[in-house]
């Protein structure tokens, strides 16, 4: 595993390009784009104030730069470095942008979720959506391109409205049965859309394409409801993470439950193998201790690896105030391998433990507890292995074969807080708090997982 | 009267018994004057006769009265009876009378307290009596009082039960109390939240409204492009028309198609294979199940029906209809019933065949048991008894190794002890060491005889060559033409002639012996000279021609 330099970055923008051969990282109000393999700069790009938020589209051409404060969004050519593109949305702000997917567009949405503005590179037109809804999840495009589902309020009521990307066309206009939608998803295959209601009440939706209602499924009342909603890659699965620290599976054949999964505080299953960070903290020179002792942590050489423990296993629970709405309890993160082998979830309360599930075998197959909160997880897009960080200078991957911890080798201490795998599965960008690295995985497996590793 | 006293005896007794048993009998008041009317109803005279007469004669009319003073006197009655005159047959009649009245009073005294005692007897048995029933009538009323009673628990029991499940149910009502309060708590703080972040959001509406209103200048949304780009694609983009909306839903409906065949023909495909293994387990069943089939035909008729119906089944081999049956409905329900009657066949066939191996294993067992066991027993017994055995002689042995370790002897018992165990080893090695001296000896014996024989042998060969050496320098000098010159210094150079020529001798000497060469002229160098000792061993071997002389 070999580790690039550290790069400087604001606010965890870097988005490695759709292509894969270009990383474009924000540095306050600079772009700077780089080749992957060789890191060197390609283009720089000045913008007009700090970057709120960056994006590629779709065709790896153009990157958008949205700065919500000014209500500005900047577009840059790769290609063309002084084609200019400046869109400013004026005294009616702005608070996302995004791209469309055939990477011609740009949907603005206003301060307030007045409206959805699309701005058009190709042609002057410019088209307006009214009353966007400001959920959770708004808005989603299909897979393919070819669609946009908005989620609309209209007089207390909620509302999915179907768009063809070409033309902006809608297709679909229909009221959901929800009582407060707070988020829609289309399944891989575009045939299907996800619909959930808000925590208040338990309810996922889904409807066809062509907008008929397939499927409602409720698992309990009253108590708060979804967290979070995951589709499977190959469109047979819907994962749905709820308050009560399960996760439900549903069928797409039949949208019922298949099986649930539950993060219970104890682990008896003996088929599981649990894998428990255990940190060394080994004093770097102790000589000269008592003149940098207020220097920080930086100075231990704190090594962590992965031991084994055996069943039953006791997992550390943190109650959750229960007077706070959107108690930190319940599954909020999940997700599914790229050959939907494997599930991934976090459970809130158990918020240093990231549990992985066999989805053939509809059981536990791993749990990873490390030492504090579980940060980030991501799933390889070739192969089922997952990357995870948790906030401190290691990073973590586990495969079926086993666990490595792997310390990041900087200097000054790269406390890794997110994660992003390249497409191809043979790096990985860590981002720090203003940092940048990159991650090279060695081709051949077995290299990666010889040192630190606790095998089954 | 005579007559009548003959009979009397007999008559009087049975009158006592007469009398006796009516005075028993009627024991009532009406007794006395039954009594009365029984002695009124005898004649007096008779009865008084017929009671004397038993008891007192004419004769023995003193003997009476003075019997009868003594019952009055034992019944404590004052009066006597006198007689009228001494000896004479009648009685003085006022004591007598007197007597009769104490008597007859006595009599009333005790017919009085007869009567009171029968009073007393009638009241206390009429008291027993109502005694007894009140008993009885409260022992009724305890057992009917157990019986509330117990039927009381019982109710108390159930109600206790009762009460039971209601707490329990109480609590759980309370726990979802709970749950339900809790989760209205965590609604309402979601709500509170929700409405709080609206309000913010509402806040911030107005403030920008108001600045809006305040500050005139619009800044108007307006987009800056170099220059529009191209379409992705290449192509020039169309108008909306209402064949494109058209166009949209059908490339909608076509995708959803799509997902919906491809699906489909997953689901086709599973299906088939499916069934393509419920077939072959089908079959697999049914062969299983066939060769059972001859034996039990009596019995099972259905069965044999049923194999009958799969047969037919069965027989259909070509695939088309296969397919065919498979698409339809009936087909395949009546698949999955022959599924399902063949594998219940199978099932009570394996049950069947487990209970009976179950039978013959305990059968087996049983019976492998009754007779190993008594064996198995003796065998455990035997070799328990070995092991013990073993174990009391190793303990045995370990005393004495201990003793014989522990025991501090002195030198001499020790040494002693110790030759007694090494005794006869002893022996057999002074034995053994005996015989070797003996042959030591016996070949030092030889040894010498051989030695002194080589060492004359030596002496006499000597002699002989010394002989012979003479002889031949005799010859020689007989010989030669410097005779005079040797024989002049012969006698000088005889000590060293014989000197040299006695090596020289020896070598042509054992030349001669040897090989009869007559090299006279070469003279190699000398032998060492003869010691006076021994000769060595080798030399002796040589002379003794035992060894090859080495050249």
């Amino acid at each position: 595993m070999n580790f690039s330099e550290v790069f400087k970055q604001s606010n965890q923008l870097c988005k490695v390009s759709p292509d894969g051969k270009y990383l474009a990282t924000c540095v306050q109000y600079r772009l700077v784009v780089r080749d992957v393999s060789t890191l060197q700069i390609l283009q720089l790009y000045t913008c007009l104030d700090q970057i709120s938020h960056m994006d590629w589209s779709s065709d790896s051409l153009f990157i958008l730069c949205a700065m919500y404060k000014r209500g500005l969004v900047q577009v840059w050519s790769l290609e063309q470095p002084d084609w200019h593109c400046k869109i400013d949305e004026g005294s009616i702000g702005l608070v996302s942008s995004r791209w469309s997917p055939d990477g011609r567009h740009i949907l603005n949405t206003t301060e307030f979720h007045l409206r959805v503005t699309v701005w058009s590179l190709c042609t002057k037109a410019v088209s307006y959506i009214k009353y966007p809804k400001a959920c959770q999840k708004g808005i989603d495009f299909s897979r393919d391109g070819c669609y946009m589902a908005l989620a609309e309020r209209r007089d207390c009521k909620d509302y999915v409205s179907v768009f063809v990307c070409d033309d902006w066309h809608l297709l679909r206009h229909f009221e959901t049965e929800t009582q407060d939608l707070a988020g829609l998803e289309w399944s891989p295959n575009g045939c299907v859309l996800a619909v959930w209601d808000s925590c208040l009440e338990y309810k996922v939706l889904l409807y066809s394409l062509d907008g008929r209602l397939l499927s409602a499924y409720s698992a309990y009342e009253w108590s708060l409801g979804v967290k979070s909603v995951t589709w499977s890659p190959n469109s047979q699965f819907l994962a749905i993470g709820s308050y009560d620290e399960k996760v439900r599976i549903l069928n797409h054949i039949t949208w019922k439950k298949i099986t649930q999964f539950e993060h219970p505080s104890s682990i008896n299953n003996t088929k599981a193998v649990v894998y428990k960070e255990v940190e060394k903290r080994t004093a770097v020179g102790s000589d000269d201790l008592s003149l940098h002792i207020t220097i920080g942590t930086a100075l231990y050489n704190t090594r962590s690896k992965y031991e084994i423990c055996p069943s039953p296993v006791q997992i550390p629970v943190v109650k959750p105030d229960p007077d706070r709405a959107n108690p930190k309890i319940g599954v909020s993160s999940l997700a599914f391998s790229s050959d939907s082998r494997y599930l991934a979830t976090k459970n809130d309360n158990m918020a240093s433990v990231v549990w992985v599930w066999d989805m053939q075998k509809m059981s536990l197959v791993a749990v990873l507890e490390q030492t504090s909160a579980v940060r980030c997880f991501q799933w390889d897009p070739c192969r089922p292995r997952l990357a995870l960080c948790t906030g401190n200078t290691t990073l973590y991957l586990w495969s079926p074969a086993g666990c490595v911890s792997v310390q990041v080798p900087t200097e000054g201490g790269f406390q890794v807080q997110s994660l992003n795998w390249h497409r191809s599965g043979d790096s990985l960008m860590l981002l720090g708090k203003e940092q940048l690295c990159l991650c090279y995985m060695d081709t051949d497996q077995e290299d990666n997982i010889r040192e630190f590793t606790a095998t089954k | 009267m005579g007559e009548w006293w003959t009979t009397v005896p007999i008559g009087t007794s049975l009158g006592n018994d007469e009398i006796s048993s009516i005075s028993h009998v009627t024991m009532s008041p009406s007794r006395q004057n039954n009594l009365v009317s029984m002695y009124s109803s005898l004649p007096p005279s008779r009865s008084s006769y017929h009671v004397l007469s038993s008891f007192c004669t004419e004769d023995n009319i003193p003997q009476c009265i003075s019997y009868i003073n003594q019952e009055l006197d034992s019944l404590g009655l004052s009066s006597c009876i006198e007689a009228s005159a001494p000896g004479g047959a009648g009685l003085s009649r006022v004591p007598a009378l007197n007597a009769m009245h104490e008597l007859m009073e006595l009599h009333r005294r005790d017919m009085s307290t007869l009567e009171e005692l029968e009073r007393e007897q009638l009241k206390k048995c009429s008291a027993l009596d109502h005694i007894q029933m009140n008993n009885s009538r409260l022992k009724d009323q305890l057992e009917l009082s157990i019986r509330e009673k117990s039927g009381l628990h019982e109710t108390e029991r159930q109600l206790q039960l009762k009460i039971k499940t209601m707490q329990s149910c109480l609590k759980t009502e309370k726990d979802e109390v709970q749950k339900l309060q809790s989760v209205v708590a965590g609604r309402a703080s979601q709500y509170s939240h929700d409405a709080k972040r609206k309000e913010r959001e509402a806040a911030k509406l107005k403030e920008r409204l108001s600045q809006l209103l305040v500050d005139r200048k619009d800044k108007k949304l307006a987009i800056d492009v170099l220059n529009y780009l191209g379409r992705p694609d290449g192509k020039r983009s169309h108008w909306k028309t209402a064949k494109a909306t058209v166009g949209h839903e059908g490339e909608m409906y076509k995708s959803l198609l799509n997902d919906y065949e491809v699906s489909q023909r997953s689901l086709m495909l599973e299906n088939a294979e499916l069934k393509k293994v419920l077939q072959q387990m089908k079959k697999e069943m049914i062969h299983v199940l066939s060769p059972r089939q001859p034996s039990p035909r009596g019995a099972a008729a259905d069965d044999s029906q049923d194999q009958a119906d799969s047969d037919e089944e069965e027989k259909p081999a070509d695939s088309s209809r296969e397919t065919l049956d498979q698409s339809c409905e009936y087909a395949k329900e009546q698949l999955a019933n022959s599924i399902r009657q063949q594998w219940r066949k199978l099932r009570n066939h394996m049950e069947k065949l487990d209970s009976q191996a179950s039978l013959v294993q305990s059968q087996l067992e049983s019976n492998r048991e009754m007779i190993p066991r008594e064996t198995h027993k003796d065998e455990m017994e035997r070799m328990r008894r070995e092991v013990q055995q073993c174990k009391e002689f190793i303990h045995v042995q370990q005393q004495l190794l201990q003793q014989q370790l522990n025991t501090s002897f002195d030198d001499e018992t020790a040494a002693l002890l110790n030759d007694c165990y090494t005794l006869e080893e002893k022996e057999r090695l002074k034995e053994e060491w005996r015989l070797f001296e003996e042959q030591k000896r016996n070949f030092e014996r030889e040894r010498k005889n051989f030695t002194e024989a080589a060492i004359r042998l030596g002496r006499e060969k000597k002699a002989f060559e010394e002989d012979r050496a003479s002889w031949l320098k005799n010859q020689f000098l007989n010989m030669t033409p410097f005779t005079d010159r040797r024989r002049c210094s012969s006698s000088d150079g005889q000590s060293a002639l014989s000197i040299r020529s006695e090596p020289e001798m020896r070598m042509s000497s054992t030349k001669a012996q040897l090989a009869q060469s007559s090299t006279y002229t070469t003279f190699s160098t000398p032998k060492p000279s003869q010691s006076a000792a021994v000769p060595s061993t080798t030399e002796l071997y040589r002379t003794l021609r035992l060894i090859p002389d080495s050249r």
